[in-house]
């Protein structure tokens, strides 16, 4: 049985700490899409050819909006458990008669409509930039939402596994972010030389900014049921090692 | 007599890396009473706190609280269990008021905002209610943890050094706070270092050491069955010895004679009524005396003693 006052309590409480940052929250990823769109997109992508008959500058969009996803929903989910952590907070979570499935729905839920607020205001600035269209915008959001899921899962994973802020960055730091900027965000792979472009499929974020661009404009570098089934599996897989989390309470419970 | 509220039944602790916590606790809780949990510094008062509070995993035994088997029916018990932790631990950028409501739902109950003021009000932070806490003093802060413990109207309420590190006026408005938890019924578990605060507030007193329950009584019954009489009484000529009418009080000349020290008696006041026939017989044997010393042994003399002998056991 699921306590809903419990998990709106948490979710309107994390909502309300993304609302005291919304200024440095929104600036950041509108500043960062804009100079992106400025740099590939006009002074680099007025050179490009179009790429699958898509215009570079809209090509681009789905790896902008998977690049600003997948960190902001990492690290507003990690920071929103490690925090109470840090801060000893934890406690009244703890105590309070609350489980797995509120802890996550809360938790979780804050950090996907914060990114999904952040995907809204990146689309629309990069409306600013770019003149585009969305092939399956259902597809779209369904798509986005569940990357934003898997990953805030995947953030809070990483928020309970820190025992430090060094190893809070650390994963979006050095691997994150690498492998988004490595995986397709801002090429296509088959742009790619041999043997690069078959190594280039070993990068799990290749299937996700694939999948995402098939929803933006039908065509992609890998099949887009196969993106779909990878997000899927790697959202089941954070389910696992959550529950294994609670159950035995690591780092949350001596 | 009010039943259990809270069952302990060979309650143990080993942390990973083999510090045994808790060792084979056995405690009952009444429904109602103030029960101080007393011992030193790393004797296991935290994580039995803990342990009933799901913030610690025990490794051993039971704990039932208001009938409910902890381990099955956590959510039952927990909903009616609230916690002050000893660390003054909270969003520190929330106002107050957000913060009680925030525990209150957390707890699963429905928005009260006319609850939420009652309980501000009676810890004299409305008037603070759209302050952010890190703009309040420290006095507040804990206040603030106090009201967002009640915020779910628990009846257990577990204190965990409620004044520590707080001045004296302080910690006498917490002491009140904590008899106004007495009068509307929620059973008050503290543990504390301030000795004279059990003493002043417990009906019951539980000493711990080393993860081990090593005592409970009722505080009156175990001041009266340890407690002793001191009484330095000094004489207005040396003695040399004892007269014989001070046979079989337990008396002895300290000082090179000029001062007799009486240790004895017990807790119900029967060490005050020897010192007074003590005196008597000085006066009837001609010896004179100029002044008397007397005091009460309190709690804090009985803690470190039961401590000093277990220790020496």
């Amino acid at each position: 049985m699921i306590g809903w006052r419990s998990t709106w309590s948490i979710y309107t409480r994390e909502l309300m700490r993304f609302l005291r940052t919304a200024f440095q929250s929104v600036l950041a990823p509108v500043l960062t899409t804009s100079l992106y769109f400025i740099v590939f997109g006009a002074a680099i992508g007025g050179r490009m050819p179009d790429l699958g008959g898509v215009d570079y500058g809209a090509f681009i969009i789905p790896g902008l909006l998977m690049l600003t996803l997948l960190g902001e929903t990492t690290s507003n989910s990690s920071f929103g458990i490690y925090m109470p952590r840090f801060t000893g907070t934890i406690y009244e979570l703890l105590s309070a008669p609350v489980g797995v499935a509120e802890t996550l729905i809360g938790f979780v839920g804050a950090a996907m409509t914060k990114s999904l607020i952040l995907a809204a205001i990146i689309l629309l600035t990069a409306r600013l930039f770019v003149d585009y269209s969305i092939a399956h915008p259902l597809l779209a959001v369904v798509y986005i939402m569940l990357v934003a899921a898997a990953f805030s899962l995947f953030g809070f994973i990483l928020g309970i596994w820190a025992d430090n802020f060094e190893k809070l960055g650390i994963i979006p730091m050095l691997f994150l972010t690498p492998l988004t900027f490595l995986g397709g965000t801002f090429y296509s792979i088959d742009m790619l030389p041999e043997p690069w472009d078959t190594i280039a499929l070993a990068n799990p974020i290749v299937y996700l900014v694939s999948g995402l661009r098939w929803t933006f404009y039908g065509s992609s570098d890998v099949n887009i049921w196969i993106s779909f089934g990878i997000t899927l599996a790697f959202l089941a897989a954070c389910v696992a090692v959550i529950a294994y989390i609670f159950r035995t309470g690591w780092r949350l419970r001596p | 007599m009010n039943g259990p509220i809270l069952e302990l039944d060979g309650l143990s602790k080993v942390y990973p890396g083999g510090l045994k916590a808790l060792d084979n606790v056995d405690l009952t809780i009444r429904k109602g009473e103030i029960f101080a949990l007393l011992g030193p510094n790393g004797a296991g008062k935290t994580t039995l706190i803990g342990a009933v509070c799901g913030l610690v995993r025990p490794t051993g035994g039971t704990i039932r609280a208001f009938g409910h088997d902890l381990a099955r029916d956590w959510r039952k018990a927990r909903a009616r269990i609230g916690l002050v932790p000893q660390e003054l631990s909270t969003d520190m950028f929330e106002p107050v008021q957000r913060a009680v409501a925030y525990s209150r739902g957390l707890f699963g109950l429905a928005p009260d905002p006319a609850r939420i003021e009652e309980i501000l009000r009676s810890l004299s932070l409305w008037e603070k209610r759209d302050t952010r806490i890190m703009a309040l003093s420290g006095g507040m802060k804990r206040r603030v943890l106090i009201a967002k413990a009640l915020a779910h109207e628990p009846d257990i309420l577990f204190l965990d050094e409620p004044t520590a590190g707080v001045d004296v006026e302080l910690r006498k408005g917490m002491w009140a706070i904590i008899d106004q938890m007495r009068d509307r019924g929620v059973t008050v578990i503290l543990t504390t270092h301030y000795i004279e605060e059990a003493e002043g507030m417990a009906d019951r007193v539980g000493i711990i050491r080393k993860g081990q329950i090593i005592m409970v009584d009722e505080k009156d019954a175990m001041m009266a069955r340890l407690g002793r009489t001191e009484a330095h009484i000094a004489l207005a000529q040396p003695l040399d010895e004892l007269p014989p009418e001070l046979a079989g009080y337990p008396i002895e000349i300290e000082e090179g004679g000029t001062s007799l020290c009486y240790r004895g008696g017990d807790g119900t006041g029967r060490g005050k009524e020897e010192v007074a026939n003590v005196t008597k017989a000085l006066i009837a044997s001609g010896i004179d005396y100029t002044g008397i010393d007397i005091r009460e042994s309190s709690l804090e003399d009985i803690f470190v003693s039961l401590l000093g002998e277990e220790q020496a056991a």
